[in-house]
């Protein structure tokens, strides 16, 4: 049985926690671009994090569910309905079958995250779920989602269906916080790269203050930005080296370009910051015409931020399992 | 015993790699350094490490910040106790595989109709069309690092008499074209916006999802072109389309 797409939205793809061990051939490990939304939405649905999800983006895909399934949406607030009735995120939500998901608004944040309870029936390329799109393999057939696609699920404990049977949908009362913190998220914490002594010291600076605009060139490949001009003190050349999610390089124009989940691999323009891994959340929900700001930080701060990120979700996993397990015994 | 160790720049890349630099430079020597760390981590990885990644002159080892994290004090830094641990490694020596020299060779068509550029390379340098796919064809390449697309090889060097610079604006490339960027020569596996100069067009699937290694090409190989007709690229073309096919095969 399977969840069919009754319409394609703009760029909905299949995606893991990534597609790692590959590099040295080119091959770039692709994944959610908020990797945090899409393990709290596996999370929520009673799944293994590194299971696949489905990232939206809006205009989002339309869904009919040919089964009953218990579901999670985490990340962008892009107003999810089941026939016509909204339902809120950061909850597991029982689907009867026959159900249609949409999202009619976008609310908040840019990439939405649909886990649904078993993961999805598809083969994994190279040990990942991911959709890679250049090499047109991995995720659904290798490509973004389209009308009529059907992705297999697998069925429902007997437990859990059975009470699909008594209304359209139930939603099941537990829920977290579906954004990391409340604090000022515009602020988008880096540790400097290894070009960083490149700019000149007045560009240091406006790195530091300056606020900086998502341009509509960005996609998950790379966000470019645009602010003042950031002046090197030198044209020598960066012979191609590897590069990372969250890599900041620094364009001929002056301008950064910040690598997201479809990077590629190497890269031969000057390095002058990596976003830590705890902002690459925040850093994926923002769209062209938000505006960030980038701050410095070190080693110690930012691997500390991960790691209480991954005590929270650990914590979260702890519950839900729980939760689901007393649900199921009443 | 007196290991000459090649003096090296060590940094991190973000808070989950950290990048070994020999020099930022094009040079088969430090490359050659490159490959045969690589190796020895692939084969004896770090604690933690997830994969390593050659480039020409560097090599960047990714590692998982959450896993180490478990293990050390609340003081100590992942970055930091990786970055000793590579340290301790660069000052072991390494043996590069002596292994018997294989050399792949590739099939590549000059015919003008896939050869975008190979006038224009050869009137910008004065030499005849023939001149230049002689002198591609007459020497070994070696691979210096995968990158920019999946399969793509970054090889070199090539004669001088055939250096030429990117193209100021991208194209859009037809799979397996194969290009010049200054002394580098290198295939597009995939369609895809380039700067290369196009000289030529190999048949062969330099990268394939359905194989278990999927790329033809690996960083530290030698390789080799052969000049062909259009009627063997054709040829090889649909014979490998064929093989695809078979029953039992790939589907």
């Amino acid at each position: 049985m399977n969840l069919r797409v009754i319409k394609a939205g703009v760029l909905d793809t299949i995606q893991d926690m990534g597609r790692y061990k590959w590099q040295h051939l080119g091959i770039n490990p692709c994944g959610a671009m908020d990797k945090w939304s899409a393990q709290l939405a596996n999370v929520l649905a009673g799944n293994n994090r590194m299971d696949a999800v489905i990232e939206l983006h809006f205009p989002a895909s339309e869904f009919f569910f040919e089964q009953p399934a218990l579901i999670a949406i985490t990340g962008a607030d892009f107003t999810a309905n089941l026939n016509g009735e909204e339902i809120s995120c950061g909850q597991p939500v029982l689907v009867s079958r026959y159900s249609i998901l949409q999202f009619y608004r976008l609310k908040k944040g840019a990439r939405a995250y649909l886990a649904v309870h078993g993961g999805f029936n598809i083969p994994r390329w190279l040990n990942s779920f991911s959709t890679h799109l250049k090499a047109s393999a991995g995720g659904y057939k290798g490509r973004a989602l389209q009308k009529d696609d059907e992705i297999g699920i697998h069925s429902l404990a007997p437990e859990l269906s059975a009470l699909t049977d008594k209304k359209e949908y139930q939603i099941l009362p537990w829920k977290t916080e579906t954004n990391w913190n409340d604090s000022d998220d515009t602020i988008i914490e880096v540790l400097p790269g290894n070009e960083w002594s490149r700019l000149t010291q007045p560009s240091q600076e406006k790195f530091c203050n300056q606020s900086l605009r998502i341009t509509p060139q960005s996609d998950r490949m790379g966000y470019r930005l645009t602010g003042e001009k950031l002046l090197s003190q030198t044209d020598e050349e960066v012979v191609s080296s590897a590069v990372n999610f969250g890599t900041l390089q620094l364009l001929p124009d002056g301008q950064l370009i910040v690598l997201m989940a479809d990077h590629q691999t190497t890269g031969g323009y000057p390095r002058i910051a990596h976003v830590i891994t705890a902002h690459h959340s925040a850093l994926a929900q923002k769209k062209p015409g938000d505006h960030i700001h980038f701050r410095l930080t070190d080693h110690q701060k930012a691997e500390d931020l991960l790691q209480k990120q991954e005590q929270h979700l650990q914590q979260v996993q702890n519950a839900c399992i729980f939760r689901l397990q007393e649900y199921c015994k009443r | 015993m007196n290991y000459p160790i090649i003096p090296y720049r060590i940094f991190p890349l973000g808070d989950t790699a950290i990048t070994v630099d020999f020099g930022n430079r094009i040079d088969e020597a430090l490359n050659n350094e490159v490959i045969a760390r690589v190796n020895q981590l692939q084969q004896y990885p770090l604690p933690g490490m997830i994969e390593v990644v050659p480039a020409y002159s560097s090599f960047t080892v990714c590692y998982d910040v959450l896993s180490v994290k478990k293990t050390i004090n609340a003081e100590q830094t992942v970055f930091e106790l990786i970055k000793q641990q590579l340290v301790e490694r660069l000052q072991q020596p390494v043996h590069p595989k002596k292994t018997v020299l294989e050399i792949i060779s590739i099939p590549v068509c000059y015919d003008i109709e896939f050869a975008l550029d190979i006038q224009y390379l050869a009137g910008t340098k004065n030499i005849s069309v023939d001149e230049v796919i002689d002198i591609h064809t007459s020497k070994n390449y070696k691979v210096y690092m995968l990158g920019f697309l999946p399969g793509f090889a970054y090889m070199g060097e090539v004669d001088e008499r055939i250096i030429m610079p990117r193209k100021l604006q991208p194209v859009n490339i037809t799979p397996g074209s194969v290009g010049i960027a200054g002394k580098q020569t290198g295939i597009y596996p995939f369609a895809s916006p380039g700067g290369w100069q196009i000289i030529g067009r190999t048949p062969l699937k330099l990268f394939d999802t359905g194989n278990e290694e999927p790329a033809l090409l690996k960083a530290g190989l030698t390789i080799q072109f052969y000049s062909i007709s259009k009627t063997d690229f054709y040829e090889i073309q649909n014979s490998a389309l064929r093989k695809e096919e078979e029953p039992g095969g790939e589907i």
